[in-house]
């Protein structure tokens, strides 16, 4: 238990973990849909704690990491035009597009801003009204509600100048997408705390139904996923499948009204290639048409890019579960968070960085010799 | 650009189109839209997502998120842009 003295409440902790012990009798594969809680997850060895075959896929849940590379390409075009001012959330800057990053870019002279908000990017175009302000649109349910609200505050005060590139993914699509996919391995989910704050959980209830999988709406801190993974086991010991709260504390059934009120009016269902995993039917957000004219795609006409993908990232497979960073051959050599190949080892929220900031080691190739030997054992 | 953070409403003023508090997480204090969560009081505690304010929190438990954020070091540095003090 080398970490648990670092919790909040060892003890609590200590306790949650026996009775994970005492009631897992079989191997069950849990998968933690949110970039964040796979780095807390990492970070602070839980995964390793754990009683012997629970196993924790780590899930797609990362929005710098599916951010497509096409839309990548286009927001390094827009940021390379003279008359713009390219705002975007800090983990977006260093991912890799095709040829540059929004880093490279800034640093040859671009003007790319980092804020904290997208109402931060607005105040930039009121500031500047000759220059246009883009705002990289990205991120799941979490994100989507600021982004429409900056685009009702642009419109409101007739900010003009202002326009937004939008890469909005949508979680309960991307399930599906798993849980439909041949081989499946996916026993049960623990749901993005703050995606549920959002839109609070009835979405899910006709997934865990449907496909007899239990969800469990989980917080981001150490004892909420030790609790949240304890409610998984028992319900998947008891054969149930429902949607259970863990994240009472912040999040209520119907999620925020307001927020989603705000989303629905600002944007539509549509689309969306994830990188790393490929196009999932009805799975992001664009702009609606009645905001088109705050689309920075429309604006600047940027059109059909040619993406070229880094060919030794396997960013898809550690996406969607079917390999650990640790069995890509570029980890922690060719590909580190100083000069990351791909956008998992990018973002604080990317399972590849989680991995490596953690410590963690790429497991060493059998040689041929003791290979031999194991098979001659058989 | 995930992790919600909670801090304590100390202001609220009027806005166009709508409220903005300015929220304090441990030390830092932030603007915060307060367009869903329009009837907030100073002194509640709220989580704040890049800049806007999604659910409410009690005091005792956002107080105890904030000591496991200050932890989380890096994470919530890239997402309020400074530490936790």
């Amino acid at each position: 238990m080398k970490y648990l003295d670092e919790y909040r409440d060892p003890a609590l902790a200590r306790t949650l973990l026996a009775q994970l012990r005492a009631t897992a009798t079989r191997p069950w594969r849990i998968m933690e849909v949110c970039g964040g809680q796979t780095h807390t997850l990492v970070r602070q060895g839980i995964d390793e704690l754990l009683p012997a075959g629970i196993r924790m896929i780590h899930g797609p849940g990362c929005p710098v990491c599916v951010t497509p590379l096409e839309i990548i390409d286009k927001a390094l075009a827009i940021a390379s035009r003279p008359e713009v001012i390219f705002a975007s959330f800090g983990d977006m800057l260093r991912v890799p597009g095709s040829r540059t990053s929004l880093a490279q870019l800034r640093a040859a002279g671009a003007d790319v801003r980092v804020v904290y908000s997208p109402m931060d990017a607005v105040s930039l175009a009121r500031a500047d009204p000759d220059r246009q302000v883009v705002f990289f649109a990205v991120g799941f349910e979490t994100t989507a509600p600021a982004n429409a609200g900056a685009v009702l505050v642009a419109e409101r005060l007739g900010v003009t100048n202002f326009s937004i590139l939008v890469s909005h993914v949508l979680v309960p699509p991307a399930l599906t997408a798993i849980l439909e996919a041949e081989h499946c391995e996916v026993q049960a989910f623990l749901a993005a705390g703050h995606v549920c704050a959002v839109m609070g959980w009835t979405e899910y209830e006709p997934l865990a139904a449907k496909y007899q999988v239990p969800i469990v709406v989980t917080g981001f801190e150490p004892l909420d996923l030790l609790e949240g993974i304890l409610m998984t086991v028992r319900q998947l010991e008891e054969g149930r499948a429902q949607v259970e709260n863990q994240y009472a504390r912040a999040v209520r059934r119907t999620g925020n009204g307001a927020a989603q009120d705000a989303i629905r009016r600002v944007f539509r269902v549509t689309d969306r290639t994830w990188r790393g995993v490929g196009p999932i039917p009805a799975s992001g957000l664009r702009l609606a048409e009645t905001y088109a004219r705050f689309d920075a795609d429309e604006r600047f006409g940027t059109g059909d890019v040619h993406a070229v993908e880094e060919p030794r990232c396997i960013a898809g497979r550690i996406l969607t579960g079917q390999s650990l960073p640790t069995d890509c051959s570029a980890y922690g050599t060719d590909c580190t968070p100083r000069n990351p190949l791909g956008a998992p080892m990018v973002s604080g929220e990317g399972t590849c960085a989680a991995f490596y900031c953690a410590g963690r080691r790429a497991a060493r190739p059998v040689p041929v010799t003791d290979l031999t030997s194991v098979l001659n054992r058989r | 650009m995930c992790l919600g953070i909670p801090g304590r409403i100390t202001q609220i003023r009027e806005s166009d189109p709508f409220p903005i508090a300015l929220v304090d997480y441990g030390g830092v204090r932030k603007d915060a839209c307060l367009a869903y969560i329009p009837d907030a009081v100073i002194g509640e505690y709220v989580i704040v997502h890049v800049g806007f304010a999604i659910a409410r929190v009690d005091e005792a438990e956002a107080l105890r998120t904030l000591d496991v954020l200050r932890a989380m070091g890096d994470q919530v540095t890239q997402e309020l842009g400074e530490p936790l003090r």
